[in-house]
């Protein structure tokens, strides 16, 4: 089953990837943080608190999420793993972006040249029907299709 | 030159067309589209000195180092001179084991190139590193209306809400770039219609509630909506003193890690809330009750991250926020007639007051008190804690503070201030 869903877009772009999902807020630098230290060109989420995430393969994969949580660093932490080439292929929020992220994908896109093609206010139905491991595909307007 | 949403001055063109150069375009380009993520329809001239959340130059966030070149090379400079968040290391006063320093000597190895950076892009001074930029001893204290780029959670909190300045939770180096450009986008906290409240909050307390499990509460409540607190002014009084000021501080900063709050309003106290009342509050603001039930139910919930809930604490933190100079002499004060009442001269745990190096400087020059302090075993640093606890050989011991931040980013177990003297002198929980 396939379902379309639509979007504002904050860093355009058209791609598709597997998504993982979290239901609570993700936490940039406490997800990243031991992969940025131990540098084995993998992104493992680290953060003990999001259960959904917890020790999940991150790298180059589609996070869906409600918004970003934490440290006011967290756009730094994205922009560093996206450098990296461990970042997320892309985000797709279901709220309103918010600072921490939009900075995060913003300095990818101007200072490394990384895009993390971004849409947010998805709205709740999104997070409600997309699972881990689903096939994305993002349109350069802001759709999202998820395919199961 | 691409197609921006936001209204831009003929000035802000020519840097977008890379008339100023493609750093100056690049730093000016990335706050357009930040300010665009957030709706904002243009820039606004900011009023007063920036202040930096990223103090640390760990392992991993090169990306950063390398900005800090291109905009060292390209010449650009902060308009004015800028403070920034605590340092994370001081040996000197944090005990550590050989094998701690050698992880956090491997963690922060390129913290001196970071703070010569730092000082060519226009740090303040050496001593211009802390969380509480707008204590008097340090001197970076906006006014009133001002407009501002901080990102410090805490600071933003106080600056907002305490002082009356404007400034949205502004993300690490993008608070940077707007410090360059002197302009922050005009959105959220900026504008009049983001500083009104959306959450009526009662405190129907019997007594003044401690500070951090009242912002705790209140932040994980509203998380990132603007509370309009109600009740205070019958512990507090009305309008702000030296205690008043330090309550806010703890209880803001509490508000800003359990929840996000950038802003709160507190009647008879605070300035808006002074000025406005209860016209402050949105038609369909939600309500929030806080009574002595509601402050227990709150503290049970913090969970116990240590692996033996009954170990015996190695470290007690105090000053997360910094604390300020009368919070220090106050510290002190009560710790040493809990010692007399117990018939001891010095603590039996570790215990580590933080402060701003400019306010650790005003309380060492009153020898007397700094000697007494120092003879009943206490410490006193200019680290940030919560940099001490990403150690992992420090995470993994058992830690109690009264910080409720450091309790919400870490494994530091969280007592009231009460408890936190009784175990700092029994020496067990």
């Amino acid at each position: 089953m396939k379902k379309i869903f639509k979007g504002r877009v904050v860093i355009g772009g058209s791609v598709s990837g597997e998504s993982v999902v979290t239901l609570q807020g993700f936490n940039i630098l406490a997800s990243y943080l031991r992969s940025l230290s131990e540098r084995n060109g993998k992104a493992i989420c680290s953060d003990q608190n999001n259960k959904d995430l917890y020790n999940k393969d991150l790298t180059g994969k589609i996070i869906c999420l409600p918004q970003t949580i934490g440290s006011t660093t967290g756009g730094m932490i994205l922009q560093s793993v996206a450098e990296l080439g461990i970042g997320p292929k892309a985000m797709l929020f279901s709220k309103h972006i918010d600072s921490l992220a939009a900075a995060g994908v913003i300095l990818s896109y101007v200072w490394s040249n990384k895009k993390i093609v971004t849409i947010d206010q998805l709205g709740d139905e999104f997070l409600e029907f997309v699972k881990d491991g689903q096939h994305i595909e993002i349109k350069e307007d802001g759709s999202v299709i998820v395919s199961d | 030159m691409r197609q921006y949403n936001m209204i831009l001055s003929d000035e802000e063109k020519e840097i977008l067309d890379g008339k100023r150069g493609e750093v100056m375009r690049k730093v000016l380009e990335s706050v357009v589209l930040y300010g665009e993520a957030f709706e904002a329809k243009r820039l606004l001239p900011i009023d007063g000195p920036v202040h930096l959340v990223t103090s640390f130059a760990l392992t991993g966030i090169e990306t950063v180092h390398k900005i800090m070149d291109e905009l060292i090379s390209a010449g650009l400079k902060t308009k004015e001179h800028f403070t920034v968040d605590p340092r994370p290391i001081d040996f000197e006063n944090v005990e550590c084991s050989e094998t701690q320093k050698m992880i956090f000597n491997a963690m922060y190895k390129n913290q001196e190139k970071y703070e010569r950076q730092l000082k060519k892009i226009g740090l303040k001074d050496d001593d211009a590193f802390t969380c509480t930029c707008y204590m008097p001893e340090v001197g970076n204290v906006p006014k009133r209306g001002q407009v501002l780029s901080w990102a410090e959670s805490s600071a933003v909190v106080f600056a907002n809400s305490v002082i009356g300045a404007r400034t949205n939770r502004m993300s690490a180096l993008i608070e940077l770039f707007c410090g360059i450009l002197g302009k922050v986008p005009e959105f959220g906290l900026v504008t009049d219609e983001g500083r009104r409240a959306t959450w009526l909050i009662e405190v129907k307390t019997s007594t003044l509630p401690n500070a951090q499990v009242l912002g705790s509460a209140i932040g994980m409540k509203v998380m990132e909506d603007v509370p309009y607190i109600v009740g205070l002014d019958r512990f507090l009084g009305k309008g702000i003193n030296e205690v008043t000021l330090d309550y806010l501080k703890d209880m803001g900063a509490a508000s800003a890690s359990n929840g996000a709050v950038g802003l709160y309003h507190v009647e008879n106290i605070t300035p808006e809330a002074i000025e406005f009342g209860r016209s402050l509050l949105v038609e369909d603001y939600r309500t929030y009750i806080i009574d002595d039930d509601e402050i227990k139910r709150v503290i049970d919930l913090y969970p116990i991250l240590w692996n033996d809930f009954n170990a015996k604490p190695v470290m007690c933190f105090i000053g997360c926020p910094q604390l300020s100079l009368r919070q220090i002499y106050d510290w002190v004060e009560r710790i040493s007639s809990r010692l007399l009442k117990a018939g001891q001269n010095k603590v039996s745990i570790n215990t580590v007051l933080c402060a701003a190096p400019d306010v650790i400087s005003k309380f060492k020059s009153d020898s007397e008190t700094y000697k007494k302090m120092r003879d009943m075993g206490l410490h006193l640093t200019y680290i940030c804690p919560l940099m001490y606890m990403s150690n992992p050989e420090c995470a993994r011991q058992p830690i109690i503070t009264n910080s409720n931040k450091l309790r919400t980013y870490s494994t530091a177990r969280f007592f009231v201030d009460e408890d936190i003297l009784d175990i700092i002198v029994r020496g067990h929980i």
